[in-house]
């Protein structure tokens, strides 16, 4: 069990017009890509809206960490795609719902990717969300790798006192997780306190109305990207309304002898 | 033995930690391996039960190839005690934290029993047989830690950071304990910057920086040599920066620990008081 | 006026069987540098927890006795008020440094205050400039060494702009080099901006030399107090403080029958008695 899938959606600063992007106009787009997945079943449409991504994550210079998350999702992936095969929907179905899961994982990705926990923040409390709630959450996103690598501690400590993972059957390999999630909720809690220590000791909660050193203000590119984002899922909310796609049906499906298949 | 050829070792994201290291560990040996924060100490010990394999190079333990074992074969000889005891407690009582390695190594009942009970009593730790390990001091998690580990006593034991968070009479009975370990002959191998701890156990020094070795010998050589020391993050003992600046006096200037200085300058002074 | 009036506090943990401090009296006046060190579980955190109000608000407790910072009561006072006056530096700079960059990090204690931004923007600068690591401001915690987190840290207390800073251990995850950095660091806010310092520490050897007072506590009790050549004695060698070596050295040269005058703290010191002992 590797670690690493959570490298797909770790932030890392990297100097690209992507990353320096006002959160909220990256938001923007990010939900427009969403809705737009979500709207449409068309296989042509969703390997346009997936493969239309991947120009802005070679800008953010993050391919190869997109991968990663891309390597992670699959096993999901594979499984909606054989969910949807075996109840019967046809091969182009199945394979349009395999493609909005990943479209849909790749737009986040990048968007955690590229956006600090920090921006994330201010952009959450622009919007009037009370500081201790924000608070609350860039501080869980920014503790998500070092828990992840506090996990890899544990794993390596409990190994080296012969516990073995990758044995035994089904239940035996289940109650092998315990050694590892007891020591990593315990960490989990001290740091927690630690934590607490440290806010309360720097006023935490001192004040009612509170300025930030940093503001975000967004460029005339943000402008741009959010307007175009807009044009973006305005058009398609048209292409989805009034244009006819082009089917690629091939009506290829499971024969109706199954018997949990419907006609 | 544990012998390190050319390792070369990169992890997945592409950080590149360490550089042809090459290092032989003698059986029975005591060898510390200091530098700085960063510099790939605790990279190069996880190579010694496999839980890390060579980039490129070979890690040999007692002969078998690290590469090709199992992190729980490598680990019924070569022990490894984590710095954090947080990061492994989670057992009801201290009696089966300790218990949970030979569990997994197969061991019967009743040796289990047997053992458990005799390195608690090594480690002064049998009257919380039954506590829960949550509930005691740090310095007394740090011990169940290590007894949990030597309780199915591995040949070679290495030892991340086990200074850290101690006071001076906790110190002082791990050294001893240490010395007890070697003498009973295993390998003791010890990851700190903790200078004037080791000043007094005198161990080989190896000394990495930056990835690489570079500096391997006596630690009354290595700790003296003040350019290396600087190198590595460290400072030179306090007995060792006293005997330098009096060398000029006819005084020897590796010296690094307080017994032998005080039989030297106790010496020196007594002659320079019957000259006056 | 004292900064810190201790009188006979006793302390006793919420569900604990005895008490972690009893009957501790410590006064430190305003601009001293005080270090307190003991043996493990000696009540030394406790004691700091006491300065900055986390004892009684975070921690509970059965507490008599009472403590005055600044002359703010601990009972009366909640944390967010005494941590305009106290500042507080823990052991583990991970779990202390909250922003992804050191800039926003030194800006939160003053933002949590509700300061104006041109106010926090100076403050930000200042403390930046007097812990040395302006040029480390868009850097994140992560990216910097052990050494330049605590000096991160540090810097984020200042900001608040406290008369008196309390450090537990603040060097035990430092590398020795690095440990003589930031003790160089709290030693010039002392010196220059007459800041009261409150540091708990094992490393005697690294820190005697700034130290104005050494308070040594054993099972919960204060046995020493004073001047660090008068307090690295017989008795703390034998509590099982962390004496340093020159000076446990010149008690062993005594007990050989050597007579020596003073007692050393520092290299130095034990360099020029031994020059004069051998030349003479």
């Amino acid at each position: 069990m590797s670690m690493r899938i959570f490298d797909g959606f770790k932030f890392t600063k990297l100097p690209t017009p992507v990353h320096q992007m006002d959160p909220r106009a990256k938001f923007i787009l990010v939900m427009s890509i969403f809705a737009v997945c979500l709207m449409f079943s068309n296989l042509l449409v969703l390997l346009i809206v997936f493969f239309a991504q991947i120009p802005i994550i070679g800008l953010a210079k993050s391919i190869r960490r997109w991968s990663v998350s891309m390597k992670g999702g699959a096993l999901l992936a594979t499984l909606i795609f054989i969910m949807n095969f075996l109840t019967g929907t046809t091969l182009i179905y199945s394979l349009a719902m395999t493609v909005k899961f990943l479209a849909l994982i790749s737009c986040f990705s990048v968007f955690f990717m590229t956006t600090s926990p920090d921006d994330l923040g201010l952009a959450l409390e622009n919007v009037g969300m009370p500081f201790t709630l924000v608070f609350t959450f860039t501080t869980a996103v920014r503790l998500v790798p070092t828990m992840a690598v506090d996990a890899q501690t544990v794993i390596d400590a409990q190994r080296s006192r012969g516990l073995e993972l990758e044995k035994g059957n089904f239940v035996k390999r289940i109650r092998n997780y315990i050694p590892i999630l007891i020591p990593l909720i315990v960490s989990a809690i001290r740091r927690s306190i630690e934590l607490a220590e440290a806010l309360e000791s720097r006023a935490f909660g001192a004040s009612e109305k509170r300025e930030s050193l940093v503001t975000l203000k967004m460029k005339l590119s943000d402008y741009l990207t959010a307007i175009m984002a807009l044009a973006f899922l305005t058009l398609s909310v048209y292409v989805y309304i009034y244009v006819r796609l082009p089917s690629l049906e091939i009506a290829f499906k499971l024969p109706s002898i199954w018997p949990w298949s419907y006609a | 033995m544990i012998e390190v050829e050319n390792l070369c070792f990169t992890y997945p994201n592409g950080k590149d930690v360490l550089y042809n290291v090459c290092l032989k560990v003698q059986d029975g040996e005591f060898v510390a391996v200091m530098g700085e924060n960063g510099a790939g100490k605790t990279t190069l010990i996880r190579h010694f039960n496999g839980l890390l394999k060579p980039t490129t190079g070979r890690v040999l333990v007692d002969g078998i190839d690290a590469k090709k074992s199992s992190v729980a074969s490598l680990a019924r000889i070569v022990g490894l005690v984590f710095q954090n005891p947080d990061h492994q407690l989670f057992c009801e009582t201290v009696k089966d934290e300790v218990a949970f390695s030979l569990k997994n190594f197969g061991y019967p009942e009743e040796i289990i029993e047997r053992r458990v009970r005799g390195i608690l009593e090594t480690l002064e730790l049998t009257s919380y047989t039954d506590s829960s390990p949550f509930m005691l001091s740090g310095g007394e998690r740090k011990r169940v830690a290590l007894a949990s580990v030597l309780v199915w006593n591995p040949k070679h034991i290495v030892l991340d950071e086990p200074t850290i968070g101690q006071d001076y009479q906790q110190k002082d009975r791990l050294r001893n304990f240490i010395l007890q370990l070697n003498t009973q002959g295993k390998t003791v191998i010890v990851v700190t910057h903790d200078v004037e701890f080791i000043a007094e156990c005198k161990p080989r020094v190896v000394v990495l920086s930056g990835g690489r070795i570079v500096g391997d010998g006596p630690a009354v050589d290595i700790l003296t040599d003040e350019s290396l020391v600087n190198k590595a993050s460290l400072v030179r003992p306090q007995i060792a920066k006293l005997m330098s600046s009096l060398s000029d006096m006819g005084l020897p200037a590796n010296v690094i620990d307080l017994f032998t200085a005080r039989t030297v300058l106790a010496s020196k002074l007594e002659r320079a008081e019957t000259c006056r | 006026m004292p900064i810190i009036e201790m009188r006979n506090l006793t302390f006793t943990y919420a569900g604990a069987g005895k008490p972690s401090i009893l009957e501790t009296n410590i006064v430190v006046d305003p601009g001293e540098f005080v270090v307190l060190t003991g043996p493990s579980g000696c009540g030394k955190t406790t004691v700091c927890r006491c300065l900055n109000g986390l004892i009684p608000n975070f921690y509970s407790g059965e507490m008599t006795g009472n403590v005055k910072v600044n002359d703010l009561d601990i009972r009366k006072t909640s944390t967010m008020e005494l941590a305009r006056h106290v500042g507080f530096v823990f052991q583990n700079p991970e779990n202390q440094l909250f922003s992804l960059s050191v800039e926003r990090d030194v800006a939160f204690g003053p933002e949590n205050l509700g300061l104006p931004r041109d106010e926090i923007r100076r403050r930000v600068d200042w403390a930046l400039q007097a812990t040395g690591i302006s040029h480390l401001r868009n850097m994140a915690p992560y990216e910097l060494s052990g050494g330049q987190q605590q000096r991160a840290a540090i810097a984020a207390v200042l900001a608040m702009k406290p008369r008196l800073i309390v450090l537990d251990e603040p060097t035990s995850f430092l590398d020795p080099k690095s440990a003589q950095e930031i003790l160089d660091v709290i030693s010039r806010l002392n010196r220059e901006l007459k800041i009261t310092i409150f540091l708990v520490e094992h490393r005697l050897d690294a820190v005697s030399r700034h130290a104005d007072r050494v308070i040594v506590m054993d099972k919960g009790k204060v046995v020493l107090d004073g001047k660090p050549f008068n307090v690295y004695g017989e008795e703390a060698w034998l509590i099982g403080i962390g004496v340093p070596k020159v000076t446990m050295l010149f008690h062993l040269l005594r007990k050989d029958g050597i007579s020596l005058d003073s007692l050393p703290i520092t290299v130095e010191d034990a360099t020029e008695e031994l020059r004069r002992k051998l030349t003479s």
